[in-house]
C-alpha cells in the first residue's frame, strides 16, 4: 500500500515559545531554546511545517530523592545532594538542553522545606549552568502558592518556564510569572476540555497565550500512555484547526512516570531482563511514543534513555 | 465558522450618514467593534449611500485600514466597484469578493471577471458566488444545486481552487407570501452543494435577509444560523454585534464537535 501524501494545509499552527534569556535580553543564560511552531501533524506536510525540534529537559531534584530505583540513582550518586553539580553533570556530560528543577522537597510529605531552601537551590542551579530552566512546584497547592512566587522572583528576568497552574489553583502563580517575565505551564488531568479551560483562565488574567506551554499529565508505557497519546494528538489537531486556546507547545513528564512502573524499578526480575537496561528502555520507549503524538518538551531522567531519545530526534528532525 | 460582519453597509442610516459626512470615526468604530466581536471578515457595501460607488468604497477601505487589519469583504454587484475597492485594499491578510451570479442577461461573463479579480488578489483572494443566473433567483432545490455545480465547474476550469469559493444559496425573507418553504429548500441545497467538489466550497448566506420585515428578527436569525451550520454551512454574513447570535454560533460549533468544549467556551470563542 502506498504511503498517503499528507499535503493538507491547516489554518492554524502551534505557537513558538522561547525559553531562557541571554545577557542581550536581560538574563544570564548562555543559550536559549525555542519550542513549538508545527504547522501540520507529526511527520506530515512539507519541511517548513515541521516546526522546532523537540527538546529534553533533564530533571534535577531540589532534595535527594529517597524513592528512586538504585539503577537510576547510581547515575547521580555523586551529585544527588547538590542540585548545582547535578545540573552541571546533566548539561556537561549528558547534553541536556534544559534543566527542570523539580521542587519535590517542598511537599509536606517529602521534607516540607521552605522558601529559603527553594531560593538557594534556584540560584545555585542558575549559577552552575547556562541552559534555560524549568521550575516545577511540588504539587501541593498551599506550599506551591507560598513558595513558588519566591522561586519565580529569584529567577526574574531569566525567561524560565514555571508551573504548574491548574483549573482550581492558577491565580497567584500566573500573576507572579507574568510579573517576573516567565513562561507558564498549564496543567490538566488527562482531560482535553479542562486543558482548554485552564488556558482560558490564564489568558483571562492577561497572560499571553504565546508564552504558555501545556502539561496534560503523562501516562507511561503500559500505564495509560494511550490517553496521553490521544490528548497530545487532539491538542495538535485543535491547534491546526485554528483554536488559539489550544495552540501551545506541550511538555510531558516522562522520567517520573516511567520510573514509577514496576517494569522499570523492580530490581530482581530476571524474566524481564537486565534491570540496568530495563528502566532506561521503558523511559525511552515512553518518550518516543509521546514524540510521535506531537509533544515538544520531554522531562527525562536516565542518561541512557536521554541519549537514545536524542539520537531518535536527530534522525527524524534533521536540520 | 467564517463570520462576515454585515454592519458597514450604506443601507444602515449611521453608515449612510457617515459616508455623506466623510465621518471616519463611525466607520472605524464599527470595524473595531465587529473585529472584537469575532468577525473573520468585514463586509463593505456602499449601497445607495453615494452616487460614486467606486470612490466611496475606496474611501471606506482606506478608512478601515487606518485602524484595523481584519480582512475585508468587498460587496458590490458591479465589477468596477469591486476593482476600485481592491485597488485600495491591503490583501496580504486575505480578501473576499462579494458577489457574482453564474451569469447575467446584461453580462454573460460576469463570473469570469470576479474569478479573475479574486485570483489577482493573491493566494488568499476568495470569492462569494450566488446560486442565481440570468433567469433570476431559483425557488427550488434542484436549480440552486445545478447552478452551484456550474459555478464550481467554471472555477475548476479556470484553475480557481474550490476552497477559495463561497456559494450563497440566497435566503429570502420568511414572511414573503408562499415562500415559507424556502428555508427548508436552502437547508436541502446546502446539504448537496457541499459535496460538489473536494475540497468542498464554503457555504455562506446573508442571514439577516431571512428575517426582513418580521417581528422576531434576532430570534429567527439565531435559530436558522444553528440549523444552517448543522446542515453544512460554514460561513454567514451576520450581525456579529448581536451577542446572543454569537453565543448560538459558539454553542452550535461545540455541539457539532467543531470546537473543543471548555467551561468558558463562550469567552474562548470571542477571544479567537
Amino acid at each position: 500500500m502506498p504511503v498517503p501524501k499528507i499535503a493538507e494545509s491547516f489554518k492554524g499552527s502551534v505557537s513558538r515559545v522561547t525559553l531562557g534569556a541571554t545577557s542581550q535580553s536581560g538574563g544570564t543564560r548562555t543559550s536559549t531554546v525555542v519550542v513549538g511552531g508545527a504547522g501540520n501533524v507529526v511527520y506530515g506536510g512539507s519541511s517548513d511545517q515541521v516546526g522546532e525540534r523537540p527538546v529534553i529537559a533533564m530533571d534535577v531534584l531540589d532534595s535527594p530523592p529517597d524513592d528512586w530505583s538504585e539503577h537510576l540513582a547510581k547515575e547521580y550518586a555523586d551529585v544527588l545532594d547538590s542540585p548545582g553539580a547535578w545540573a552541571k553533570k546533566c548539561v556537561d556530560q549528558f547534553g541536556a538542553e534544559l534543566i527542570c528543577i523539580k521542587f519535590d522537597g517542598l511537599h509536606p510529605d517529602k521534607g516540607d522545606k521552605g522558601a529559603d531552601h527553594a531560593v538557594k537551590v534556584t540560584k545555585e542551579v542558575l549559577e552552575a549552568v547556562g541552559v534555560p530552566l524549568v521550575l516545577w512546584g511540588c504539587g501541593n497547592d498551599e506550599k506551591d502558592n507560598q513558595i513558588m512566587p519566591k522561586v519565580s522572583e529569584a529567577a526574574k528576568g531569566e525567561n524560565c518556564l514555571i508551573g504548574t497552574v491548574t483549573e482550581d489553583n492558577y491565580k497567584s502563580l500566573t500573576a507572579i510569572a507574568l510579573a517576573d517575565g516567565h513562561n507558564l505551564i498549564t496543567e490538566a488531568p488527562l482531560d482535553i476540555n479542562i486543558g482548554k479551560q485552564v488556558n482560558i483562565l490564564a489568558a483571562d488574567m492577561g497572560f499571553p497565550l504565546e508564552r504558555i506551554v501545556t502539561f496534560q499529565a503523562t501516562g507511561a508505557l503500559g500505564y495509560g500512555i494511550e490517553y496521553s497519546y490521544s490528548i497530545q494528538e487532539r491538542q495538535r489537531l485543535a491547534a491546526l484547526s485554528g483554536d488559539k486556546m489550544m495552540a501551545m507547545p506541550s511538555i510531558c513528564d516522562v522520567g517520573n512516570e516511567a520510573w514509577r512502573t514496576k517494569e522499570a524499578k523492580t530490581p530482581d526480575a530476571p524474566q524481564w531482563g537486565d534491570a540496568d537496561k530495563r528502566g532506561p528502555m521503558w523511559e525511552a520507549a515512553t518518550a518516543i511514543c509521546l514524540l510521535q503524538a506531537g509533544t515538544d518538551i520531554l522531562r527525562m531522567r536516565h542518561p541512557k534513555a536521554v541519549s537514545t531519545v536524542k539520537n531518535f530526534i536527530s534522525e527524524l528532525w534533521e536540520d | 465558522m467564517i463570520a462576515i460582519g454585515e454592519r458597514i453597509n450604506g443601507m444602515f442610516t449611521d453608515v449612510k450618514k457617515a459616508i455623506a459626512d466623510k465621518d471616519k470615526k463611525v466607520i472605524q468604530d464599527l470595524a473595531k467593534r465587529q473585529t472584537e466581536a469575532g468577525a473573520t471578515y468585514l463586509d463593505i457595501n456602499v449601497g445607495t449611500a453615494a452616487a460614486d460607488q467606486a470612490a466611496t468604497i475606496s474611501w471606506l477601505v482606506e478608512t478601515i485600514q487606518e485602524t484595523c487589519r481584519t480582512p475585508l469583504c468587498l460587496d458590490s454587484q458591479k465589477p468596477d466597484v469591486i476593482a476600485a475597492g481592491l485597488k485600495a485594499a491591503d490583501t496580504s491578510n486575505g480578501i473576499l469578493l462579494n458577489s457574482s451570479p453564474l451569469n447575467k442577461k446584461s453580462d454573460e461573463d460576469v463570473l469570469d471577471k470576479y474569478i479573475e479579480m479574486a485570483e489577482q488578489a493573491g493566494p488568499e483572494g476568495k470569492l462569494i458566488t450566488l446560486t442565481m443566473d440570468k433567469n433570476g433567483v431559483p425557488q427550488d432545490v434542484d436549480t440552486r444545486v445545478a447552478i452551484a455545480a456550474e459555478i464550481v465547474q467554471k472555477a475548476m476550469e479556470k484553475g480557481f481552487a474550490t476552497d477559495r469559493l463561497f456559494i450563497d444559496p440566497i435566503i429570502l425573507p420568511v414572511n414573503v407570501p408562499n415562500a415559507q418553504i424556502q428555508p427548508t429548500n436552502i437547508l436541502d441545497a446546502i446539504g448537496q452543494i457541499k459535496y460538489l467538489a473536494e475540497p468542498a466550497p464554503h457555504i455562506t448566506m446573508g442571514l439577516s435577509n431571512l428575517s426582513q420585515g418580521t417581528t422576531q428578527r434576532s430570534l429567527i436569525n439565531r435559530v436558522f444560523l444553528a440549523m444552517a451550520l448543522s446542515h453544512g454551512a460554514d460561513s454567514a454574513i451576520v450581525d456579529v454585534l448581536d451577542e446572543k447570535l454569537m453565543d448560538v454560533l459558539a454553542t452550535t460549533e461545540i455541539l457539532l464537535n467543531k470546537q473543543l468544549y471548555s467551561d468558558s467556551y463562550l469567552k474562548a470563542y470571542k477571544g479567537r
